[in-house]
Parts: C-alpha cells; structure tokens; sequence
C-alpha cells in the first residue's frame, strides 16, 4: 500500500478484490459502463415490477456505482470517478464535487461555470449548511447556457466540512435543493467509511511499530550480555556478534517501506538466531530448508521474526536439554509456504484461536498482530495457521501468494 | 520398425522414473542445511538461465526443427533463429522491467500495470488458450515419438504423458525446482549432441557420402536448392517467412511457462544476466538440429517423403550406426525427447492449472468453495485432460507447426500488452482489452482454421497458417487506438508502477 493518505483506501481495497474472484466492487475507474449493458438492463427493468420498485432500483443501482470510489476517500480520482453517477443520480446539466480549496471534478455540460466554484464553496464554507445560488452569483457570457442556478451543499466527515457538492441546473427549486442535500448526506457517509478504512490502516502501522519497540528491551540486554561474555575469550566471535546485533536492529528499527523481501525477512531471522545461539549455546539448534526460489517473495515486514522468536521462546521453555527449530520455505505454486516448527512445550490450541481472534490480554501479541497483518495484506485466505497440542510442539504456517496487488518489496 | 525397442523403453523408463521420483522427493533436493546464511544466497544467474532454457527446449526444438531442415530445407533454420531471438527481445526490452514489476504471471503483470479485473480475466483466458494451444502438439507428438521408438499404438503415447504430467504436477515440486530444470538443459543437450558427435564422426570416416554415393538415388537430392534460404513460394514464402519470424521473436515473452521463471531472479540486473545467458545457451543447443537435418538429407532421405520427418532424430542414429552402438544412441535420444515432452509440458499445466484454479476452480460454485490445493489440483486435470482429450481425437500435425501457431498467439497478445505496458504510459485498461481481444480472436480463428479446416488453398491458408504478421500490428493498432480514444489523466499508480518499472535496484528511493 501506499504511503500517500488519499490512496491507501483504494490499495486496501484492491487488495482482497483481486485475491478472491468472487468479490465485486474492484473500484475500476478507467473503464466507464458500456451502452449495450444498459439497454439490456432497461429491457430487464420493465419486466422487473411496478414503477417505484423501478425508481427504488434505479436509485440504490447508481448509488452503488459511485460508493467504491468514494470508499477511497477524496481525492481528485475519486471525485472523478463518482461524479457523472452522482449527476445521474440528480439528474441535473452539470454538477461538480470539490474539496475545501476548490474544483476536484466536473460532469456535464457549461464547464465555463467551473470559474464560479471557488466563490461557491467558499460561500457555502461560511454558511456550513447547504445554499442556493441565483443568475447573479453566476454570470455567464456563453450563448445558449441555460444554467441560471446552483445549490451547494457540504460534505461532512466527522463534525468537519471536508467539501461540497454543487449541482448546477436551470432553475433551483426546493426539490432539488433537498434532493442535493440528501446526496451530499449519502456521500458523507460513504467518506466516513473510507475514513474508518484509513484509520484501520494507521492502526496496523501502529502495531507494527509496537512490534519493534516490543522486540527491543530484554532482547537488547541478554545479547549484550551474550556479546560481552565473549569479549574476552574469543574477541573475534564477540565482534562478529556485535556486527549482526547492529544489522538486525538496522532491520527492526527501518522506517520506510510496509514490505520487504522473503530473502531480508530470513536474513534479519538468521541474526536474530545467531544471537540467541550466542546466548544459549548447545541448547539451541536450528535447520533451515529455504527453497532458493522463493527468497524474493515480497512480504509484510517483520511477519516472521516474531514467530521465530515465539519459536525459541516456546521451544526452549522448560526443556533443560534444549530445543530445536526448523524453519522452513518451499514454493508451491502461486503461493510460498513458510513453517516454524519448534519442538518444546506446545500450546492449548484454545489459546491459540484466541489469541487470532484478536484477544490481545496475552503473551502472544506477535503472532496476533502478524495473523491480523497477513489478512489485511493478502485477503481473509491468508491467515496464520498454527498446529499444536500441549507437549507436542508448535507449527506456524505462512502461506503467502507470490504476487498480490499493491504488495512490493 | 523391426528393431528391438529395449533402449527405447530403457530410456522412457529411466527418464520417468527420475522425474517422478524427483517430484515425489520435493524439496530434498534444494539446500537443506543447518548452515546459516544460506538464505541470503539466491539462485545463481547461470543456474536459472539453464533452467529457463531446460523448460523452454520442448519437444518442437529437439524433435521438430530436425524433421522440418530435412524436409524443407533452409529456409527453417528461422525456427532455432526465432526461438532464440525471441529472448534477445526480451533482454533488450523485456526482461528487467518485468521483474521488478513484481508480477509472477502474465496476469499479474496486467493487473499492476492495469489496475483492471477485466483485463486480469481476459489474460487468463488467453493463458488458458496459449497453454492448451502449446500442450496439443506435445501430447500428438509424444504419441508419435512413443509410437515409433517403443512401437506402441498411436494414442498411448497422449494417454501416458499426460498421465505422468498430471501425476507430477498434482504431486507438486518437480518443476518448481530450479536444479531440476537446470538439469533438464544439460540433459537434453547431451542427448541431442552425443549421438550428433558419433554420426558426424561415422559420416567423416565413410568419406563425407551424399545420398547419390549411398545410392539413394530415388530421392531428389537437389543439395544447393535445398540449402538455398527462400527458395521457393515467391510472395507467399517471403510472407511466410516474415511471419514466422515475428511470432518467434515476439512470442517468446508471452509464453506462460517462460514468464514465471523469471520471477526467481532477485533483481531486474540478474534477469537480464540469464536472459543473456538463455540465448548463449539456447544457441549452443540449436547448432544440432541442422546436424541432424544434413546427415537425414544423406542417409534417410525417405522420411520427408513419407511425412515422417518428425521421427528424424529418433530414427537416424539406427540407420548411421549398426549394431549395439546405434540401439544405445537411441535410447539417449529417446530419453531426451521424452524428457522434452515432460518438461514443457509440466511447465505449461502449472502455468494454465495455477490460472484455472484461481480464476475458475477456485471460484464460489453453487454456494461451495474449494481451498487452494484442491482447487489447484482440479484446475490441473482440466489443464491436462483438455488438450489430451483433443490430441487422442486429432492424433496428427506436425509438432513444430502447431506450436508456431501457439508462439503466433502469444505474440499477439501478450508482447503488445508487454511492450506498450512497460514502454507507453498512455495504455488504457480498455485499449488493453481491446488489444488483447482483437489479437487473441484473430491468432485464434486463424489456428482452429489451420488445425480443422486443412488443405484450405491460396492466400487464405497462408494468412491462416501464419497469422503472425497480420494479427500483431492489427492488436496493437487497436491498444493504440482505444487507449487514445479513452485517454485519461494518468493516474498516480501509473507514474510510480512506471518509477519502479525502469529504476535500476542500486538506486536509493522511495518505491511505495
């Protein structure tokens, strides 16, 4: 996704339309409805039923058209998108969306009217409700333009006015005036929405910065702890060390960028192992089997460092003889499997389901948040699934698809 | 074929025991290790340049180019010509921005340059239809090749490849290992140059015999019309020739098989190191057939006569070397084909199973909906019984003929889409849609034209044998044409998908 706010909406959505084929509403902009589609539906719409169940259908059909670019928020693009729907709605010559500045987007006839916006909004800014403008606020020079009058009404997100919507037309009435209303009403609502999406996604970048401020504190210590112990026994091994400890806070602590590739994510994965294997010697071993193929998988930053870390905590819990863990990646397809397997003490697989299904009153946020992230990322298919049983050892299994719109590392 | 079919069999056997046992095996065969930082080590350039070319060598370059020299002469040699070029194409203009388009599949690619489920759907079909469209002469030809070299009947040869593709790519693993790939190349190398190296040698001591010194001399033996390029066919032969060159060398690209193994590169710079390499070795590897087709044009000159030309290659080590030597040879070059047929044909029904089972398979049917592994598995039998059904029902064609009506459709769909999508910012979703379909619909009707209606006569069979050099510049006509007529203001994915496209990986900036 991308970092640009008026967009994030529309990446998030992208995401799981494409992933599951049975979804509609991938917000399409660039391809406007072809002529043929609507004569069949018009043919379709007189065997439908009475006029106003007609009228209902109509209505409910055109608001859907103009609600997906709205999800994304406004912005130039969807304001273009949604405003000939919107006109259609209205039924009126020409209608234009702005944003608190001005013009976003134009539908219909008498463009040179667009001039007369700024004054419009910033009007209607004042008035914070809805008004209606005559001949005199609209001068116009153009033979032949019949528009006399335009009714204007804002936009409100949250208590705040973030546009307005304007409808110009021949004469202003009441109707319209209340018809226009009700619009901007709808299509507030339609924003609110989109900013919900926003803030769902601002709270994912939350957490995962609470990831990294929580991979800090004790892993610190015990590693410099490790490192010293070395310093003056084998001050090669303590340099090295202190090498892969900056490197793998280099990664943890990086600013940019919601994705990485599988190949970083392993690597950061290895320096954090060599660390521990530092700390906890003989009784810590590890195998990794990664398929070279899949190293350049693009994933979410940091999906796999706390379930390793789960891994080793877990797996070296109350086992004095130590733990072993495997890591796995293999390419399957359009998808690549990634396992963490550990041997140690396993877990209540109740806990575990709560723990996925968002109970955050727990040790396990890590895998939580990685469950959460995956999903949000990929689609509902992709999240975290977990094998185990007390005494029997823990299986996390990452499947991500290869490619996925909007996910590049 | 009166001679014993044992090295045959010995060879078809080894080469599907391996290969299944190799697929069952999985991933044993990557580095397994409890050694660290093996991650960081991606496959090498080399590695998956032999691998691309393992995949790509079909049953077309190792059996087909043969049989067509020896018939038609030098005019085929733009066959290996194309097939190569095709990825000079590509290095030069493909390649990197594709992989670093992060795309896997071509329908990928459609949809991050696109930002368009219609376009998606539309690349899927055409995946679909190249895939099959490729599988139909392999599975023919791998009853053509069983047939002679085991003396099997005829539709054994379809029912038991496709059974052993669908049984490995159902199994998984096999094909997605590079090594395995990798492996095929040399494999198919050696099976093509050892016998080619004995002949030659056999051919050298008999004192450089043409047919006439063999007494062969039933059979026109014409040597300099026969190697003269563009012989015959006046304005059609030129126009054919034309074609063919522009379905190789832009078809390439399109392929599905070809595509996903770039996605294995770690950067746009390492793409474009194997690409390099592909052609170094995809050249090495076209120097036999030639071989082949002049010591056929001595010493079994009667196979082009009696349209038996594809078995050139099974054939020839028999009729130049007698004895244990010659039943030996075979058994090589047996395996090798058998092992061309697997391998691309693996590649195909993953590239059209994956597709299937995304688009079709793994779609809600009546309120149900499989996961992804059985969806997968039921989008591979429809991926390989389809075209094996056809291939049983149309038992004949010439290998190398229809797969250049498969190269002819990807080129005009997939390289227009490829090329303006990476090279034109203006490409619209509709014009790309528009492009695709006018492209795909024309190849098409052009090839069910040439594989149902044959013997149409004239101008028209060769418009339709060889759609190529219409059907691209009228596809991308039409992407121009529509993308201008839609033109929008350019959306801001578009200008960072195009940044990301044609920025080199070393340069440090923002790519959200």
């Amino acid at each position: 996704m991308s970092p640009q706010p008026d967009e994030d909406g529309q990446a998030g959505q992208a995401g799981p339309a494409g992933q599951q084929p049975g979804l509609e509403g991938h917000p399409d902009d660039a391809v406007p409805p072809l002529p043929p589609r609507r004569r069949l539906g018009a043919w379709r719409r007189r065997h439908l039923g009475t006029d106003a169940e007609h009228a209902t259908f109509r209505t409910l059909h055109t608001a859907s058209l103009a609600a997906p670019a709205l999800r994304a928020g406004l912005s130039r693009s969807s304001a273009e998108a949604a405003v000939r729907h919107l006109r259609a709605l209205l039924d009126a010559p020409a209608m234009a969306v702005t944003d608190t500045a001005g013009l976003l987007a134009w539908d219909g006839a008498a463009y040179h009217h667009a001039q007369h916006v700024p004054a419009i909004v910033a009007a209607t800014l004042e008035r914070e409700g809805p008004r209606a403008f005559d001949r005199r606020d609209l001068r116009c020079t153009v033979r032949d333009c019949e528009i006399r009058s335009a009714v204007a009404s804002p936009l409100v997100v949250e208590d705040r006015v973030v546009g307005t919507l304007v409808v110009f037309d021949v004469f202003a009435g009441a109707g319209l005036a209340r018809t226009t209303e009700e619009v901007a009403r709808w299509v507030s609502g339609q924003l609110e929405l989109a900013e919900l999406d926003s803030s769902r996604t601002r709270l994912m970048e939350a957490e995962v910065r609470a990831l990294r401020a929580q991979i800090s504190p004790h892993f610190i210590f015990n590693s410099l702890g490790a490192i010293a112990s070395f310093v003056r026994t084998d001050p090669e091994r303590a340099r090295e060390l202190l090498l892969e400890f900056a490197d793998f806070t280099r990664y943890s602590f990086r600013k940019h960028g919601e994705f990485t590739t599988l190949a970083e994510e392993l690597r950061s994965v290895e320096q954090y192992l060599l660390l521990e294997q530092a700390r906890f010697g003989e009784r810590l071993s590890v195998t990794l089997t990664i398929a070279p193929e899949v190293l350049p998988v693009a994933i979410p930053y940091l999906c796999l460092q706390p379930l390793v870390e789960n891994a080793v905590r877990h797996g070296l819990e109350g086992q004095p003889e130590g733990g072993h863990i495997r890591i796995s990646a293999r390419d399957a397809g359009l998808d690549c499997v990634i396992e963490v397997d550990d041997d140690g003490a396993g877990e209540d697989p109740e806990h575990i389901a709560r723990v996925l299904a968002g109970d955050h009153e727990n040790d396990s946020v890590g895998m939580g948040n990685v469950d959460g992230r995956l999903r949000a990322t990929y689609g509902e298919d992709f999240g975290l699934v977990v094998e185990t049983a007390r005494g029997a050892g823990t299986k996390v299994i990452v499947r991500v698809p290869k490619f996925a719109p909007g996910v590049l590392a | 074929m009166t001679a014993a079919v044992w090295p045959g069999a010995v060879g078809v056997a080894l080469v599907v025991v391996t290969t299944l046992g190799i697929g069952s095996l999985g991933l044993r065969l990557s580095r397994t290790t409890s050694d660290f930082m093996v991650a960081s080590r991606s496959v090498p350039a080399f590695t998956n340049a032999a691998a691309i070319s393992g995949e790509y060598l079909s049953a077309a370059s190792f059996l087909g180019a043969a049989g067509l020299l020896l018939t038609f002469g030098a005019d085929m040699l733009w066959y290996p010509v194309g097939w190569t070029a095709g990825y000079l194409v590509m290095l030069a203009l493909v390649a990197a921005p594709l992989r670093r388009s992060g795309a896997y599949t071509l329908p990928d690619f459609a949809e991050a340059r696109l930002d368009s489920a219609q376009v998606r759907t539309i690349c899927s079909v055409l995946v679909v239809a190249i895939g099959w469209l490729y599988l139909l002469p392999l599975f023919q030809g791998a009853g053509v090749t069983l047939g002679a070299a085991l003396g099997l009947p005829t539709w054994v040869g379809p029912a038991g490849v496709a059974s052993i593709v669908l049984v490995n790519v159902t199994g998984g693993g096999m094909r997605s290992i590079t090594l395995v790939q990798a492996f095929q190349y040399w494999f198919k190398l050696t099976a093509l140059l050892v016998p080619a190296m004995v002949m030659l040698a056999v051919w050298l001591d008999d004192g450089r015999p043409d047919a006439a010194a063999l007494g062969r001399t039933d059979f026109p033996t014409d040597v300099l019309a026969w190697s003269d390029p563009l012989a015959a066919g006046g304005s059609q032969g030129l126009y054919l020739t034309y074609s063919l060159i522009a379905a190789t060398f832009l078809g390439t690209m399109g392929l599905p098989h070809v595509v996903v193994r770039f996605y294995t590169n770690p950067d746009g710079r390492t793409a474009r190191r194997s690409t390099l390499l592909v052609l170094t070795l995809l050249g090495l590897f076209y120097l036999i057939p030639p071989v082949y087709g002049a010591l056929g044009r001595v010493y079994a000159p009667e196979l082009a006569a009696a349209g038996e030309s594809d078995l050139l290659v099974l054939l020839l080590p028999r009729l130049v070397v007698p004895g244990l030597g010659g039943d030996v040879l075979t058994g090589l070059v047996v395996a090798g084909a058998f092992a061309a047929f697997l391998s691309t044909s693996s590649g195909l029904a993953i590239a059209v199973a994956g597709v299937l089972g995304q688009d079709v398979t793994g779609r809600t049917w009546a309120g149900r909906r499989l996961g992804g592994v059985a969806a997968f598995r039921l989008g591979s039998v429809i991926a390989v019984v389809v075209p094996a059904a056809v291939a049983l029902g149309e038992p004949s064609a010439g290998v190398a003929t229809t797969v250049g009506l498969a190269f002819a459709m990807a080129a005009s769909t997939f390289a227009p889409l490829l090329l303006l999508g990476i090279w034109w910012r203006p490409l619209t979703p509709a014009g790309a849609a528009a492009g695709l379909v006018t492209g795909g619909v024309g190849s098409g009707l052009a090839a069910l034209v040439t594989l149902y209606l044959d013997g149409t006569a004239g101008w028209v069979g060769v418009l339709t044998a060889r759609p190529a050099l219409w059907s691209i510049p009228l596809a991308t006509a039409v992407m121009v044409v529509v993308s201008l007529l839609t033109r929008q203001p350019e959306a801001p994915h578009v200008r960072r998908f195009m940044v990301r496209l044609h920025t080199p990986e070393a340069l440090d900036l923002d790519r959200g």
